[in-house]
Formats: C-alpha cells, structure tokens, sequence
C-alpha cells in the first residue's frame, strides 16, 4: 500500500505543473478535506477503502450543509403513512434571472456535477444550469452505466479513478441512491494479441495503484458460468482482465441526485431552455440568448455531449469532435445469470443484467456522423451476434427496447476539458462513448477549472493544445468497443 | 438503413455494401507546401473536423461493387442523402447554396468562381 502511494503521488506529480500545495488548496471541500486542509489529490487515486463491497463508515462524512430534509428510513416510514403523497419536491423549477456568475449549459451528469461542485467546493451559487430538453434525458439517460477506469494512459487513469473512487460513496455524499455497484468488471482476451494487450494495460493500472489483475480462462469460468469455454470456438477466451471493483450504477439517480444536491445549494436548473446564441464582447463572453431570453454571464461553460459543436459554433469555437449515435438495448427480464459486468472487445460486445433482470448490452457506434438519436440496425445485429457467440445460452432471448444517444467523438478518444480561446467559455465535452463512469471526477475537476479560470491539474492534459503540440491521450486502440 | 447508390459503377446497396470515410474536400496542406506548415494548420487536418447538424459532405467507398471512393451528401437529421457525386467532383450547386455553418464557408469562393472540380 505504501508503495502504490508513492506512486500515485509521482503520477500525480507527473501530471500537475502546479505545486502541490496549491493543488490541495483547490481540492478543498470535497469529502477528503480535514480542518487542517485537506489531503493530496493524488490519494484520491488511492484512497483505502474498507474491505468488501461495503460504503465506508458514515463517521468519514462531514456534516451535511444542506437545507433539503433528508432521506432516511425515517422519512420513508413517514411518507408511507402518508401514502407518499407529501413528498417534497428533488429541486425547484425557477425562472431564468437576468445575470449570473456563471452558466452551464446541458444538464446531463457531466454540467449537474459540475454544477454542484462549483456550488459545494467553490461556494460558487449565484449559477445556472440550462437544459433544452429535461435534465438527464441526453446520453446521461442512455447509457449502459458501465463504470470502470482501466485506461492506458496515466492521465485517463487519473482522472477515470478520480471519478470511480467518488463513486464509491456517492450515495452517502448526495443523501440519494445512486446504486453503485462495483460488481467486477472483466474484459475478455480472445486473440494472443488481445491477451498481451490487456495484460499491458494490467502492468500500467497496477503501476498507477489500481486494483486489477489477468484472470485465467478457469477463473473466467468461474466468475461468469454463461461464457463459452469452447476451446475449439472463434474466438476462445485465453484469459481475461480484470477489474474487481468497477461495475455499474443507476444512471438517472446520478442526474437526480446531482441535480437535488445543486438546487439545495441554490442552484437554478433551468429546464426547457434552450441555448440558440453566445454573446461576446470581442473574444469574452458577455451571456447567452435562450428560448426563455437572454442571460448575462461571464462564464459559460458547454457540456452538451454530442450537441458541443453546434453550441461551440455560436461563439465562433471550432472542435476536433464528431457526432455518431451509439446504441444498446435490454432483453426481456430473466433470472439472475450474470453478477458482474463482461466486455468482449474483439467481438465488440459488452454485457451485464440489470437489478430487474434485464440483459444490459451494447457494442460499437455507428461510423457516421449523426444527430437523430436513431441508429442503424446492421450496428445492432453486429452487437448482437457477437455477444450470442460469447454466451450461447442468450440466443433465444427477446429484446424489449433499444434506443441511441448521439455521442461526442475526438480523434484520440479522450475528453476535451478545459479553456477555449474565447475568454469566458470553458468546455467540458469529448466523453464519447464512455463518460458515464466519470461524471463525478469530470465535475470536480470542471467546477474547479471554471471557479479558478485555469485548467486543474488532472484536466490540464485533457486540454484543447493537445491537438496542436500533438500530445494525445490515446485510448482508441485501450477498448474496441465502446462504453 | 442508409440505401447508397455508388456515382462510379451504380452499385446500389446499404451501409452494409459501403464503407463510411468521413468529412469530405480535406486536403492535405503538406502536399502542396511541405516546407511552410503551421502546427494548427495540420491540427486542422488531422483533427478539426465539420460536425455540422445538417446538411454535410462526406467520403464513402463501394465496398463490395468497385472498390472505389467518392462522396455524398447527407442530411444529418434527416439520415438522407441528396446527392452521390464522384472523388474529383464537387457537389451540386444548388447543395453548396444550402450548405451552413463551416460548409457554407469553405464552399463560398468556389461558388463565387464557379468551380466543379475539388
Ligand atoms: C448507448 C450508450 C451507451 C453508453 N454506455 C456507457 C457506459 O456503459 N459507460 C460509460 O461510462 N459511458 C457510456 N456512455 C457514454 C455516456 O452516456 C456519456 O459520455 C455521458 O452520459 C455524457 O454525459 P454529458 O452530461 O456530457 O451529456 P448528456 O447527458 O448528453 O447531457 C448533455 C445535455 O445537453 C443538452 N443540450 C444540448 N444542446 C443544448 C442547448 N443548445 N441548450 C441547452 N441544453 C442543450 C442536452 O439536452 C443534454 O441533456 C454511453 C452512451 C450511449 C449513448
Ligand atoms: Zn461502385
């Protein structure tokens, strides 16, 4: 343990230009921060957890600041008597108000999280979220809720890990259930060349302090009795790694319960508002023009998913960003059959049952741009025959729904968090595939990025220059499939 | 289902029978001044790239008819598509008059000197 410390401080050295004790001035007010100013960031990575897959004690907690009453055993016991028909409302439905100190736009997880750690961690509440549909309902809503954070390189290890570990007692910290559950994640080897690609992401994860490791084809088994263990199959499993503690969570209560800690913290989240212009006085911005009017502001931050580009557009900003649509779709409820999360990226698949017994699966986006929420069918089918391939005993199941969510692609598959050359307009965007499981750490780096008008650390990799000087953060080749 | 008609051979198919190659007209800046390149200048071409919701042009290749690229012109929205015209070619004219945004831009001065050819 001491050792994996060590390490994850030189990451974290390696990754921040900034002194430390400036980086743990900025990371105060998280959950980590004692009255004698908090840890290193960097042990955020690390952070021991008690054994098991249980929360930590609630003694860890610092007290709750917020006024909302909150939810107990006892306030369920006291609206059942009630018939639940006294339950107040998650979060108000304000106005817009003509000026705030600063703006998000989207209010899917990545701006609600952010949001509320400007609120909670920079005391940042004069602000607004604005959302043109409901809160949630884009890609947050959409997604196959796969958290892990075994990426290649230390910057996505960082920050993926950041957002993991947040995870681990989200519940507790916004008094609402997200239902994380780190099940165990396991991404199968089917080729040699698979096998030897995974087992370096496992030294570089093990490097970096990650709990992982390279499981046999016996374990394998073991762990998920509906995998095909034919060695004479296409694609036989050699092995798989694997991820003891990533897992899934409930997608909507993470939007809800950011969203209701936000409000509580006098938050405006603005729904059935959409953002049509940006307004600029030379190269800062001045507000935003809304369905529901203007708003002045001088801070805008973009979180808009697979809608960055357009919005970017409005203040003049280009991005190394494409829209496609990704699909997934459930099977009809069964029995239990699967416990953790497995992802077969050579057959581009991935899969996991849901609490209500539905199969959970998704696989590869489609390769054309598109903003209709509607995939094509030949995407689906490739998903599916693939996964039918892993699990044979899923041939004959139905399938009740499948939908698609327009997804945020840049060239080297990482996120763009960060500056933009307008003065004023932070972006947060370039999640793809895969920002689910990083919404906690997405926002607490963005909040402190916007709150203080330079990158924090953990984002300044992930900023646009990249582009320019070259340096990617490569993980196109990390995972084949997408999630 | 995208139903695609390839503008060299006439193979009709889906995307299936196709294989989508992304934004259409980049150009290489190397190519013609290998010399005197700016760092964004070759950002702009390996990563900006028109994401346009709407009208947007595009490279596609007839995969299974002559093996041969060429472009098309799809609504992004809509998923479909106006206009299949060949590798050298420019789209229609009336296309580029309805292009927005970047597409609009980049396609201005080549209304404005009548050019067909990209
Ligand atoms: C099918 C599918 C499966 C996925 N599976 C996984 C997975 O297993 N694990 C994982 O980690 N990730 C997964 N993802 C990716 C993940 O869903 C996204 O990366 C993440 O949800 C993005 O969150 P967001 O807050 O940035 O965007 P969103 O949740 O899309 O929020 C953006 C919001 O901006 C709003 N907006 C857009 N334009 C405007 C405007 N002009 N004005 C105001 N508001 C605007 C939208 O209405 C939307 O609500 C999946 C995605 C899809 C589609
Ligand atoms: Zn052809």
């Amino acid at each position: 343990m001491a050792s994996q410390k060590i390490i994850a401080v030189y990451l974290f050295a390696k990754l921040t230009k900034y002194n430390s004790g400036k980086a743990v001035a900025l990371s105060h007010g998280g959950i980590w921060a004692s009255e004698t100013g908090g840890e290193n960031p960097a042990l955020l990575i690390n952070r021991p957890r008690p054994a098991g897959r249980g929360s930590p004690p609630l003694a860890d907690m610092p007290e709750d600041p917020r006024m909302k009453s909150r939810y107990s055993i006892f306030s369920l016991a006291r609206n059942a008597l009630n018939y639940h028909k006294d339950w107040e409302r998650a979060w108000r439905s304000p106005e817009p108000k003509a000026e705030y100190d600063a703006v998000i736009v989207g209010a899917g997880g990545h701006g609600l999280a952010t949001a509320y750690y400007l609120a909670k961690n920079h005391k940042l509440t004069n602000i607004a979220v604005v959302e043109k549909g409901w809160l949630g309902g884009g890609n947050t809503g959409r997604n196959t809720t796969i958290i892990r954070s075994n990426y290649l390189q230390d910057a996505s290890i960082a920050i993926y890990e950041l957002a993991r570990s947040l995870y681990e007692d989200l519940s507790q910290e916004l008094n609402f259930n997200v239902m994380f559950s780190p099940r165990g994640l396991l991404m199968l080897c089917q080729t040699e060349h698979e096998f030897r690609a995974l087992k370096r992401t496992s030294h570089a994860n093990r490097l970096a302090g990650l709990d992982c490791r390279m499981i046999t084809p016996e374990e394998v088994k073991r762990l998920v009795p509906i995998v095909n263990d034919d060695p004479a199959c296409r694609y036989p499993i050699l092995g798989a790694y694997y991820q003891p503690r990533g897992g899934t969570g409930r997608h909507d209560a993470v939007a809800w319960g950011y969203a209701r800690g936000a409000d509580s913290m006098g938050v405006d989240i603005i729904q059935n508002c959409e953002v049509t212009g940006i307004l600029r006085d030379g190269d800062r911005v001045t507000g935003l023009e809304t369905t529901r009017g203007t708003i002045k502001t001088k801070k805008i931050g973009v979180v808009t998913a697979g809608h960055v580009s357009t919005v970017c557009q409005m203040a003049g900003v280009r991005l190394p960003i494409e829209s496609v649509c990704l699909q997934a779709l459930v099977s009809e409820p069964i029995k239990p059959v699967i416990d953790c999360v497995v992802m077969a990226n050579t057959v581009h698949g991935y899969i996991s049952q849901s609490d209500k017994g539905e199969l959970v699966i998704g696989g590869g986006a489609d390769p054309y741009n598109n903003y209709s929420q509607r995939g094509s069918f030949p995407a689906l089918e490739h998903t599916v025959t693939a996964l039918v391939e892993t699990f044979p005993i899923i041939s004959r199941l139905r399938m009740l729904r499948m939908w698609g969510g327009i997804v945020d692609m840049t060239g080297d598959r990482s996120p763009i968090i960060g500056l933009t050359p307008v003065e004023g307009l932070y972006v947060n965007a370039g999640w793809g595939t895969g920002g689910f499981k990083a919404i906690p750490g997405s926002g607490y780096v963005f909040a402190d990025t916007i709150a203080n008008g330079r990158p924090h650390p953990i984002a300044e990799p992930f900023g646009l220059h990249r582009f320019i000087e070259g340096r990617l953060v490569d993980e196109s080749v990390a995972a084949a499939v997408a999630h | 289902m995208l139903l695609i008609t390839c503008p060299v051979c006439g193979a009709e198919g889906d995307e299936t029978d196709f294989h989508a190659g992304g934004e259409a007209h980049i150009k290489r800046p190397a190519t013609s001044d290998p010399g005197n390149i700016s760092d964004a200048e070759q950002r702009d071409y390996l990563f900006m790239r028109k994401n346009p919701k709407g009208l947007h042009f595009e490279r596609w290749r007839c995969d299974r008819g002559c093996g041969k690229w060429f472009h098309a012109a799809r609504d992004t929205v809509s998923l479909r598509f106006r206009a299949f015209y060949r590798v050298t070619e420019l789209p229609p004219r009336d296309l580029m008059e309805q292009a927005t945004g970047e597409w609009r831009e980049f396609f201005k001065d080549k209304l404005a000197q009548g050019e067909s050819r990209s």
